[in-house]
């Protein structure tokens, strides 16, 4: 037999910064943050991407990539990624953002740089509740869902109903490219990869505004193991929140990636 | 005769979550429980043979610890 | 280059243009809106950015992200949009990023009125975001100086990596008033070493209102104390007239000043020894300027149009070495001249007397006569 050569088959993306996360043991954040760095990797665009960190957990974001960031107020991350791509238009610009932050204090902004077909691309991680702040409830929260502020669970009559984004935004003629995925298992995280890539290929073409909403963990405000918040986004939160297409532009759905 | 793989643990990046160890096809992955990383945490390892670097562990992976190897056949 | 007829707000937005503003981003509010839809016409023609953003919460965090490209970016709005905007000025603040934001002030508080006002000179001039920061406060009192002043503001703003403020109000922006145009400066060719661009040949940067430590946080605020300690000891504006020798001097800034301005030229020909103190910076304040105008003048009247926001300034800065007086209109009234030349002639009849125990007080008894005469 002839000698064999070690072959890496997988190892740390360079866009991302050698520094420790913050994050809790198990939190897909981490796995978000991976991904991100790894298409900018293929798509060679570190050197010209400014990332925009949101509120919440993911608040330092910005330590975790190796390129330009900025720190946006709760909620305003495309407002700023607006000012940001309006200056420099040939610069990759995009946002990361919890659910509190695009979905609660944050709705006018991402609904207008939508509706403008902003070129920014946006990844939102909805984990059904306000991680950074101690788990209150988030406008994704499952209806009855405890959380430390609805905690007889989330009451639909008086708490209202979760708000589904992707679906939302798909209606906008401004947005190119809209999906949702899930970081659950390795199959779902391939598919949520290629989802993140095809969304900074819609910004890199100029199609106009895209946006990948990401189920994501929180194993500790669930306060479950970080296994088994893998199989809670699996039982209760894809019903709630079908993974799909939303909104394709037809010349992103030819790209072979 | 089966692929032979093997993975590097970046001690400093492994929080200990066990998503890899779920995760990983052969089972062959496990927390060390004799061992603490600089943060405190047990950290991963491969307790027995049969993997094949198919760097599922690596996908799953939230704080991209692992770096996974394959041995290659390399014709004479 | 000769003088030409502008609109107030089209005026100043054609000296931001000139001034190099590469952003603009706005929301329509009466009295400021033709300067966005000034902006609206002339960007494009430019290749300059603008956008109607969906909210002034959504326009200043926009001037924000384009402010972190380094590039001269402002916005316009009135009184009730700057306070939607006081949360992305706090945070341009404490990232220490420089722009220009243009208040033309209207009556308050709550919806109030589109008239002219000065009730937003706390919020303006103090800051009126979270957290100790200083913004530069410029108040210029025509067009001709409001448009002088944009191409300031954006300097300092830049010099001292600061947000800056213009308060003029409705009467500024709305009138029609001959003025000379500066020339079109070149943009700026490199961004500062802070800007962000993209880490190509260099290592990253990050653009943060976040000092999660509070001693990193402490450092910050003192850095940002001695800057403004800096920009106190240098940049300090007024105007004068008639100080030398007056024996009334008056205080006021924009609207109030030129009325005032009216008022003391009218005294002068009757032989009355009136002067105008006209701080043009009322941050930095002109404490120095206003102490010494303090040792030679026997009253001071200080006259604005709010309730007397200036003339608590005013009065830690003279600490009861001069008697003050306080004349003021409100919620969208501007003083005519007569009635600031009357309340001349009436300290001149009293230039003797005790001083008041509190101006504030016996300006409303004062006040309440007149609007009971108006009505
Ligand atoms: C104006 C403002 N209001 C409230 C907060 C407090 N706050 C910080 S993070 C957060 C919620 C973040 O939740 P989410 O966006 O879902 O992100 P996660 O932490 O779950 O990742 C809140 C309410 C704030 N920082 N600013
Ligand atoms: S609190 Fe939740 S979302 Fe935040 S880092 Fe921990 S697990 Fe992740
Ligand atoms: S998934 Fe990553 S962090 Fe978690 S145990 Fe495995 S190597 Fe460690």
């Amino acid at each position: 037999m002839a000698i064999a050569e070690p072959k890496i088959v997988y190892q740390r993306p360079t866009s991302l910064a050698t520094r420790v996360t913050h994050y809790c043991p198990g939190c897909t954040h981490g796995v978000a943050h991976r991904l991100i760095a790894e298409v900018l990797d293929e798509m060679e665009l570190r050197e010209k991407t400014i990332g925009v960190a949101p509120v919440g957990c993911s608040v330092f974001a910005y330590n975790y990539f190796d390129h330009d960031y900025v720190e946006a107020a709760h909620g305003r991350a495309p407002a700023m990624a607006t000012g940001i791509k309006r200056m420099l238009p040939k610069n990759t610009v995009y946002t990361y953002q919890g659910d509190g932050d695009l979905a609660s204090i944050g709705m006018a902004e991402i609904m207008h740089a939508a509706a403008r077909g902003e070129n920014i691309t946006v990844v939102f991680i909805n984990n059904a509740i306000y991680g950074m702040t101690g788990g209150q409830m988030a406008p994704t929260t499952l209806p009855g869902m405890v959380t430390t502020s609805s905690p007889g669970g989330r009451d639909i009559e008086s708490m209202g109903y979760p708000v589904r984004m992707a679906e939302i935004l798909s209606t906008l003629d401004g947005a190119g490219y809209v999906v949702r995925r899930s970081l659950h298992d390795p199959n779902n995280i391939r598919k949520a990869k290629k989802a993140i890539r095809l969304a900074f290929e819609t910004q890199e073409r100029g199609l106009g505004f895209s946006l990948v909403e990401l189920l994501s963990s929180c194993p500790t405000n669930w306060k479950l193991s970080p296994v088994d918040a893998l199989q809670f986004i699996e039982d209760k939160m894809i019903p709630m929140f079908p993974l799909g297409d939303y909104k394709v532009n037809p010349e992103i759905g030819k790209l072979r990636v | 005769m089966a692929i032979k793989g093997w993975i590097e643990v970046d001690e400093l990046h492994c929080k200990g979550c066990g998503l890899c160890v779920a995760a990983c096809p052969q089972n062959v992955m496990s927390l060390d429980m004799e061992r603490l990383t600089p943060k405190g945490y047990h950290p991963v390892h491969l307790h027995a043979d049969g993997c094949t670097g198919c760097g599922i562990c690596a996908i799953v992976c939230p704080d991209a610890a692992l770096t996974v190897f394959r041995e290659a056949k390399i014709k004479a | 280059m000769a003088k030409k007829l502008y609109k107030g707000n089209e005026a100043f937005a054609e000296a931001a243009i000139r001034a190099g503003c590469e952003g603009f981003f706005g929301y329509p509010i009466t009295p400021s809106t033709e300067f966005l839809e000034y902006m609206a016409k002339r960007m494009p023609e430019l290749g300059r950015a603008f956008v109607q953003a969906e909210s002034e919460v959504a326009a200043i965090n926009m001037v924000y992200g384009a402010a972190c490209t380094g590039k001269r970016v402002m916005t316009a709005s009135s009184s009730p949009g700057i306070s939607l905007m006081m949360e992305g000025i706090s945070y341009i603040a404490g990232t220490e990023l420089p722009c220009v934001v243009i208040n033309v002030m209207r009556g308050g508080p709550g919806l109030g009125n589109i008239a002219p006002s000065q009730g937003d000179y706390y919020q303006m001039v103090k800051g009126g975001g979270h957290g100790d920061y200083f913004p530069i406060a410029l108040a210029p009192s025509t067009v001709q100086e409001a448009v002088d002043s944009i191409a300031l503001a954006f300097d300092l703003a830049e010099k001292y990596r600061s947000i800056v403020h213009i308060l003029v109000d409705g009467n500024l922006g709305q009138m029609m008033e001959p003025c000379e145009m500066p020339p079109m400066q070149p943009l700026r060719e490199t961004p500062p070493d802070w800007a962000v661009s993209g880490a190509k040949g260099r290592e990253k940067r990050i653009l943060s209102s976040i000092y999660i430590d509070p001693p990193d946080e402490e450092v910050t605020n003192l850095r940002l104390l001695k800057r403004w300690m800096e920009i106190e000891a240098s940049e300090v504006r007024y105007d004068e007239l008639h100080t030398e020798d007056a024996e009334i001097a008056i205080i006021a800034f924009g609207t109030a000043g030129r009325v005032a301005s009216t008022a003391v030229r009218q005294a002068r020909a009757e032989g009355i020894k009136a002067g105008l103190f006209r701080p043009i910076t009322l941050a930095p304040f002109p404490k120095k300027e206003i102490a010494a105008l303090a040792k030679r003048t026997k009253r001071i009247l200080v006259v604005e149009m709010n309730t007397g926001m200036m003339l608590d300034d005013v009065s830690r800065v003279i600490e009861g070495k001069v008697p003050i007086e306080f004349y003021g209109r409100l919620g969208g009234v501007t003083p005519l001249p007569d009635e600031i030349y009357d309340e001349i002639m009436r300290i001149s009849h009293n230039i003797d007397a005790p001083a008041p125990e509190n101006p504030r007080m016996e300006w409303v008894t004062r006040l309440e006569k007149i609007l009971e005469g108006e009505n």
